[in-house]
């Protein structure tokens, strides 16, 4: 029982992580349609920026915030000047100036700050909360508990602000918000710079825990999937959920089955993708897409 | 014949005869470069038929072209099976393969139908890992190149061009003629609009599943020659960025042509050796700017530019 225990919490550790990359995957896809494959890789570069200031002696909470404002611009930059000029190209020309803009902030990251690993700090203590027999990590519950904060500012904005309601509007329906007066190519940027603010969020929490080099996102960037595969999508919300289900079954299946243990881990994680696809493909608490023929 | 069809004809022989002559120009290791890219251009043509003329998008394919591939390796390391029948074989295991997987990915589409493949892609490297016994694990499984029979003065390198030019020439002539015909008409109309091709009669979950197959099949011919001319075979040559490689090759060659699966192929191979060349510090900073820059400028990739240069030359004499 109490390893059970132990593997539940330590599964909703990294679900949490996946959770928080599956969360900026889902923004982007519903305030623009596209399945931002760089997403990762923008998370990784923001989290080299917040170590550049750290390594000047900016005190953590600052260069947290800077690093935030920092990949936000970033993301809207980014949307106005690679992305907008295919805007109107099909879906898989977008797909593949993502891959470009992929591997180029990975190969400018390691080109800058090597390939070599470096430790990140976390601002929780070092010092593990115990309740029974059971191991809580600070860091760990921190960054769950930054997740979900994220995910409550996150559903505010887009509930009770005229903004978010622009940004929603002009993702379902451009045409009509156009005439409306939104102006739909600057909603669609600020999608980008908030999902890109999300990233670095996620991105700061994870450094510590993975440590920090240019290829650390890309193994969670495919959990990250898995997860918002999981949740649905269409769903902020089932975009974290999903992630801690996927951390939690994770740990579980390789703990108590024994021909899978940690070889076959992912390829479990793959399979339940699959499952999830073919009983309910719109996800857990996804909106099935209804057409109109 | 119009003189459109002549032109095109001119061109395609003068290619091969030019594609014939290179063995006896270039050297052993340019030559083995051209290997591959006929290797790429059979597996760009099987993602094509699927992506860009079924409208299906895989994300997926490294997984055939692994099956392929292992399917040759383990055929001749283990049971001596002489090389020629192994890619018969590979290929109608990969369609087999492709068509059951094509039968759950019925339900999918779009976005959900590349991370189901996606995933598969994923699962490849570890699932290979994990069958030791059959694949040799991590250090996978070395073959020796074939030499050139009857005794033809050809190195091997040599005499595996020539076989790749054959099944690459055999293989885009059967894709021609399926996707010429009512067969290709009914799968690019499921792309266009599935519900007018259900009401005209076409069985869309038979066409599918069975383009899938198909698809699968030239991948893992593809792949079957390929662990032929690298004579060697291991799990992690076959990652996921084998499969985005390919849907990259598509779509810079463009997107639904027969052709641009040939400049796809010359993409894929060429491309990250020249970023290499250009700067040594961050190459792949090279080659994601060469993409961005391509997709910018042929937003429907070199067969597309190839076509509009086309139509505004005619209107322009006409």
């Amino acid at each position: 029982m109490e390893i059970f225990l132990q593997q539940v919490v330590s599964g909703l550790a990294t679900g949490g992580i996946y959770g928080s990359v599956a969360l900026a995957l889902v923004m982007i896809y519903q305030a623009t349609d596209v399945v931002n494959f760089a997403q990762g890789e923008m998370a990784m570069f923001s989290t080299y920026l917040a170590w550049s200031m750290l390594n000047a002696g900016v005190p953590y909470w600052a260069a947290f915030f800077a690093t935030l404002a920092v990949a936000f611009v970033c993301g809207v930059v980014i949307e106005r000047v690679v992305i907008r000029p295919v805007e109107n190209a099909p879906v898989l020309t977008i797909v593949i100036v993502c891959i470009g803009l992929l591997v180029i902030l990975n190969s400018v990251a390691g080109w800058i700050y090597s390939y070599i690993q470096k430790p990140f700090p976390s601002p929780f203590p070092e010092k593990p909360i115990t309740i029974g027999n059971i191991f809580f990590g600070a860091h760990d519950l921190g960054a769950l508990g930054v997740t979900l904060l994220v995910l409550l500012l996150l559903y505010v904005f887009f509930r009770y602000t005229t903004l978010g309601l622009a940004m929603r509007a002009a993702a379902q329906n451009p045409v009509s918000s156009r005439l409306c007066g939104i102006r739909v190519g600057w909603m669609l940027a600020l999608g980008w710079g908030l999902a890109a603010l999300v990233g670095a969020v996620a991105g700061l929490m994870i450094a510590p825990i993975v440590f920090l080099d240019p290829t650390m996102m890309s193994g969670i960037l495919i959990y990250a999937f898995a997860s918002a595969t999981l949740g649905g999508f269409t769903s902020p919300g089932g975009a974290v959920l999903g992630g801690l289900l996927v951390g939690v079954i994770e740990n579980l299946v390789g703990t108590y089955v024994k021909f899978i243990g940690t070889e076959l881990k992912l390829t479990v994680a793959l399979a339940m993708i699959l499952v999830v696809l073919l009983v309910r493909p719109s996800g857990l608490f996804g909106r099935v897409a209804v057409h109109r023929v | 014949m119009s003189r459109g069809q002549g032109w095109r004809r001119a061109i395609v022989l003068a290619a091969i005869a030019i594609a014939c002559a290179l063995p006896f120009l270039l050297s052993n290791f340019r030559l083995f470069q051209f290997t591959q890219v006929f290797i790429y251009a059979i597996a760009l043509l099987g993602l094509n038929i699927l992506t860009g003329f079924n409208g299906q998008i895989s994300l997926g394919h490294g997984a055939f072209y692994a099956l392929g591939a292992y399917t040759t390796a383990i055929m001749i390391d283990r049971w001596s099976v002489p090389y020629g029948w192994t890619i018969p074989v590979a290929g109608l295991l990969c369609l087999t393969a492709g068509f059951l997987f094509g039968i759950p990915a019925l339900r999918l589409e779009g976005l959900y139908l590349a991370l189901a493949t996606f995933a598969l892609a994923l699962a490849v490297p570890q699932i290979l890992k994990y069958f030791e016994h059959w694949t040799g694990g991590s250090q996978g499984i070395v073959l020796s190149k074939p030499g050139a029979p009857l005794g033809l003065t050809l190195s091997p390198d040599q005499w595996l061009y020539f076989v790749t030019l054959g099944v690459l020439i055999l293989l885009f002539v059967l894709g021609a003629n399926l996707l010429r015909g009512r067969t290709g008409r009914a799968i690019v109309a499921i792309r266009d609009n599935p519900i007018a091709a259900q009401a005209m009669g076409v069985n869309g979950a038979l066409y599918k599943s069975l383009t899938f197959g198909v698809s699968a099949a030239y991948t893992g011919v593809a792949g079957a020659l390929s662990a032929l001319a690298i004579a060697f075979v291991a799990p992690d040559a076959f990652n996921v960025f084998l499969s985005i490689t390919f849907l990259v090759g598509i779509v810079i060659g463009g997107l639904a042509s027969i052709s641009g699966a040939i400049f796809g192929g010359l993409f894929v191979q060429f491309v990250p050796n020249w970023a290499q060349e250009i700067s040594k510090a961050a190459p792949w900073a090279i080659y994601g700017i060469f993409l961005i820059v391509f997709m910018y400028a042929m937003p429907r990739g070199i067969v597309g530019a190839l076509r509009l240069a086309g139509a505004r030359l005619a209107r322009f004499r006409g």
